[in-house]
């Protein structure tokens, strides 16, 4: 059995997710003027066309490419011995720390306690008419599911068929897809969790809900 | 009641002229506001209120002040006064100088678009002891003295739609149209039918519209203005603005500003004044054919003489047109043209027009517009040269005449004749002897011939590896030409490298093999117009014309001679704008280049000239007509309404042409923006795109600060504008010769030379 309580104190005691900025290949390196404990950011705007901050270049061939922040976060380390130097690809070059935002933390923890049942093919999904009935009726946390048990109707090009659940024995914890809403292949369709632990899981996720203070 | 009105039109009033003059500090205004101040306090604490004298004293100095401060406008002043929410809009226009009016095509705010009003509208008079109704189609934008959803006179596509489809309903019922233009310009969006596409089609249409268009102008704002500007007789209001950009677009511009920052008003001020942009400077420079005095400071809905002159204006130049065309017309003709007074009512032209009237009417429209913005050019050639053109031109029609059309049309006919006769006799021929064959082969099997005996040669060539003796088949380029860029020794990124994962690219090999683009996901870099100038189009061997045509400074725009200058000597061209001859695959063409490297590929006076003067030939040798646009930042605002012209200028020219059985194609390549796309580029039924080119109307900043909403960075890509309907192909920048070709040989034109 997982336990979350531990889960959340490794988060907790570390809420940072370390990410190593990598050469994407050889090249002579320039640094940028990134000193550690300043804050960078990643791609920004609403289509993400503003790039992050820049951290190195990398020139190959006389081709000079950006190395640009991939997300938010505060400069840890900057490997600045090989600053003009030849590095080869994968050579670390900048270390950022990335502060878990409360959306991350609670994905992290779930995607650990949960089993996520996932879409087989793009369609629309609906739950059967009992499973429906009831979720309707008392709510998602009380709806049962076990292996070899037909809980969804998929429904596409006019054609509809059941679709057999698979998978560890649970409680459906979260539904991840709307009512005539298509959903693509591989996605999440619902989340699953062992009756027992339904409790603690909800206990966590309102704690890092109310809790989690996000870094501006 | 009386009183209290009267000081609510005096309050307004001095809002008015405070909101023109932006609080600028004038002696007049200040008394005024003193007068007006004086008067709330007596009004307030006087038993029975102000006197009526004293209301009558203030509103003369009122009247006084207004005529005094009007000699002081500036033309932003004016951009101000037009754009005012008191400021008369197409409904009072409709309540007052017609008689009567049924809006159509939608109702306030339950319409397509209500920012474009469309109405049936009628003239009744009495002529002698007779009652008349005239009937017109009024298209206009409508401001709505500031409603919101009007959205300030800015048109969407869709209603400029809209007034397509009215134009051509008065074109079937065979009434006049009243445009009356209120917009700052077209609402920049690429959704179906496309901000561009649809001014587009408008000019297209209007170009050979067979009905009289009468246009009057308050607030002409480039592509907006077009799409139902160009008309018979355009009509000025005296405070109204006629500009190919806004003041603050020209300064945004003009200062390098990034979107979002601000200019100072000192420097869109000047912009104002640098684009010539009032009724008096159009009508000097001839784009509109009269100016209608206002009311000093602007016309407002009270000022009912003012709707009276409109009225008058409307009937007489309605007649104008009218009887300039008309047959039967004897002594009302010349009285149409002397009236100058009142008397314009007192004449009755039937606006129906008949055919033959209605044709002569659309000719003398083109040719209006054909003799537009003379002045704004330079044309270099010399005197003995333009008579030989002419000759030439002369001859060629005459040749073409007599070769296709005389000589032509006979022998195609002939040849359909002999074409049938073959058809027939091929038919009878198989009918009778195939029988006889399958007998004589059953009878006498193994009489079939025998296979040709290959020879040596022909088998070893179609065996053996390809040139083995050379070594690996290295062989020159296949491009005639090669971008210098090609001679750098290093490496580049693909903007795909993200989603496409494409290698390092060595520009040696992609800008000399490759043709600049990207062999792992298809991108195409930009490449220079020389470069098509010689691999597709031929020019080394083409004849280049009109070369002499040269762009000018014709409003005196502070610092453009030096930057004029400069772009000429660096591209070594006199304009944006390269026409030739040439042949494509054996296809005598003409080819329209317009130049990125030259200020943007931006169209002015002289580049629509070399346009128009293209089309024009290609139509007298009834050859195809490639407008090739490498890349154009739209009309060249430094040029004023000099470029706006272009728009309906070559768009008539297209129209001819395309009118006269040619086969226009149009072929976008890097980015093509603005007013040529929404004019002559975007009228063509056949464009196409090069990969990885940008068409659209506004750049995204622009479409971020009017719509405030901001568009994904691939918004104006040519995959977007092919799904959105704008253009009909995207083609390799490897296969343009191959697909030009294919394109002359199977699209459009019943009068190309080669059919």
């Amino acid at each position: 059995m997982l336990n979350i309580k531990e889960l959340l104190d490794k988060v907790k005691a570390s809420p940072y997710r370390e990410i190593v900025v990598r050469a994407p290949h050889t090249g002579v390196v320039s640094f940028a003027s990134v000193k550690p404990g300043e804050k960078v950011h990643g791609p920004r705007g609403e289509f993400m066309e503003k790039p992050g901050t820049l951290l190195a270049q990398l020139t190959r061939e006389k081709n000079e490419k950006p190395i640009l922040a991939p997300e938010k976060g505060v400069i840890e380390a900057v490997h600045t011995r090989y600053e003009g130097q030849f590095v080869e690809a994968g050579e670390p070059l900048v270390t950022i720390k990335h502060y878990m935002t409360r959306k991350e933390v609670i994905e992290l923890i779930l995607q650990e306690a949960l089993y996520l049942f996932r879409a087989p093919e793009r369609a629309k999904y609906y739950f059967v008419p009992e499973v429906d009935q009831k979720l309707k009726v008392s709510g998602k946390r009380s709806v049962k599911v076990h292996d070899g048990m037909e809980f969804l109707i998929v429904s596409r090009m006019k054609r509809e068929t059941p679709l057999v659940y698979s998978g560890p024995e649970g409680i459906i914890y979260s539904v991840y897809f709307g009512r005539g809403e298509n959903v693509d292949e591989g996605e999440p369709l619902i989340g699953v969790c062992p009756e027992d632990q339904l409790s603690v899981i909800q206990d966590v996720v309102a704690r890092i809900q109310s809790e989690w203070e996000e870094e501006a | 009641m009386d009183r209290e009105r009267r000081i609510q039109g005096l309050r307004e009033r001095l809002h008015y002229i405070q909101d023109i003059f932006a609080n600028r500090d004038d002696e007049s205004i200040r008394l005024l506001a003193a007068k007006f101040g004086e008067l709330i306090e007596r009004h307030e604490t006087v038993s029975g209120g102000a006197k009526r004298e004293e209301l009558a004293r203030i509103e003369d100095l009122f009247d006084f002040s207004e005529r005094k401060l009007d000699t002081t406008l500036t033309p932003m002043d004016r951009v101000r006064i037009v754009r005012h929410p008191q400021r008369i809009c197409l409904k009072d226009i409709l309540e007052n100088v017609y008689d009567n009016y049924t809006e159509i095509g939608g109702r306030g705010e339950y319409n397509i678009d209500p920012s474009m009003l469309i109405a049936r509208a009628v003239f009744s008079r009495r002529v002698g002891d007779k009652v008349i109704n005239q009937m017109v189609m009024v298209i206009g934008q409508e401001k709505g003295h500031g409603e919101a959803f009007r959205n300030g006179g800015s048109v969407k596509p869709w209603g400029n739609a809209k007034a397509l489809h009215y134009m051509k309903v008065a074109e079937t019922e065979n009434i006049p149209v009243h445009a009356f233009v209120f917009t700052p310009g077209a609402y920049p969006v690429e959704d179906w039918p496309g901000a561009a596409q649809q001014i587009a089609r408008n000019l297209y249409e209007l170009a050979g519209l067979r009905v009289p268009v009468v246009s009057v102008f308050s607030e002409g704002g480039s592509g907006g203005a077009e799409a139902i500007g160009l008309a018979d007789r355009r009509i000025m209001l005296s405070h109204g603005y006629y500009s190919v950009i806004s003041p603050e677009g020209a300064a945004a511009i003009e200062a390098g500003l990034r979107s979002g920052d601000r200019t100072t008003p000192e420097l869109i001020e000047k912009c104002a004044r640098q684009l010539c942009i009032t009724a008096e400077d159009n009508l000097r420079n001839g784009y509109v054919d009269r100016v209608l005095q206002e009311p000093p400071l602007g016309a407002r809905p009270y000022h009912y003489d003012f709707f009276h002159e409109l009225r008058r204006e409307l009937i007489q130049t309605t007649n104008e047109v009218v009887s300039s065309v008309k047959s039967m017309k004897l002594y009302r003709a010349m009285a149409v043209r002397t009236s100058k007074t009142d008397d314009a009512e007192s004449i009755y032209m039937r606006w129906t027009l008949s055919s033959s009237a209605l044709d002569r009417l659309v000719d003398l429209r083109q040719r209006k517009f054909r003799a537009m913005s003379r002045h704004a050019r330079l044309d270099g050639t010399g005197i003995v040269s333009r008579a030989v053109a002419a000759t030439k031109g002369t001859v060629w029609a005459a040749h073409s005449f007599v070769r296709y059309d005389l000589l032509g049309r006979q022998k195609k006919r002939l040849n359909a004749v002999f074409e049938d006769l073959g058809a027939e006799a091929h038919l009878v021929r198989h009918k009778v002897f195939m029988p006889l064959k399958k007998t004589l082969d059953r009878v006498l099997p193994g009489n079939n011939g025998e296979p040709p005996k290959v020879g040596e040669a022909v088998v070893d060539r179609l065996t053996r590896l390809s040139c083995p003796e050379d070594g690996a088949c290295l062989v020159g380029s296949e491009w005639a030409w090669t971008s210098p860029r090609s001679q750098e020794d290093r490496t580049i990124s693909c903007p795909n490298v993200r989603t496409h994962h494409c290698p390092d690219l060595w520009v040696p090999d992609l800008f000399g093999d490759f043709a600049g683009v990207c062999p792992s996901c298809g991108h195409h870099f930009p490449m220079e117009y020389r470069w098509y100038l010689e691999n597709v189009f031929g020019y080394s061997e083409a004849k280049e014309f009109n070369r002499q045509l040269e762009s000018v400074n014709p409003l005196g725009y502070e610092k453009f001679d030096t930057k004029l200058d400069k772009a000429k000597e660096r591209t070594g061209l006199k304009s944006a704008c390269i026409t030739f001859e040439t042949s494509i695959e054996e296809v005598d063409t003409v080819v329209a280049v317009l130049c990125a490297p030259f200020r943007g590929g931006s169209v002015g006076a002289a580049e629509g000239e070399k346009f128009i003067r293209a089309a024009e030939r290609a139509t007298r040798k009834r050859q195809p007509f490639i407008a090739y646009v490498h890349g154009t930042a739209g009309i060249r605002i430094q040029e004023g309404v000099n470029g706006v012209i272009q728009m309906p200028r070559c768009t008539i020219a297209v129209r001819r042409y395309i009118d006269a059985g040619g086969l226009y194609l149009v072929l976008y390549d890097t980015n093509s923006y603005a007013g040529p796309v929404a004019s002559f580029l975007g009228c063509s039924p056949y464009q196409f795109a090069v990969q990885s080119s940008n068409i659209g109307f506004a750049g995204p900043g622009v479409i971020s600060e009017t719509t405030g909403t901001a568009v994904p960075p691939n918004y104006h890509q040519a995959y977007h504008a092919l799904s959105r309907g704008h253009i009909h192909g995207i083609w390799d920048r490897r296969e343009v010769k191959k697909n030009l070709h294919q394109s002359l040989l199977t699209m459009g034109g019943r009068n190309l030379y080669y059919r």
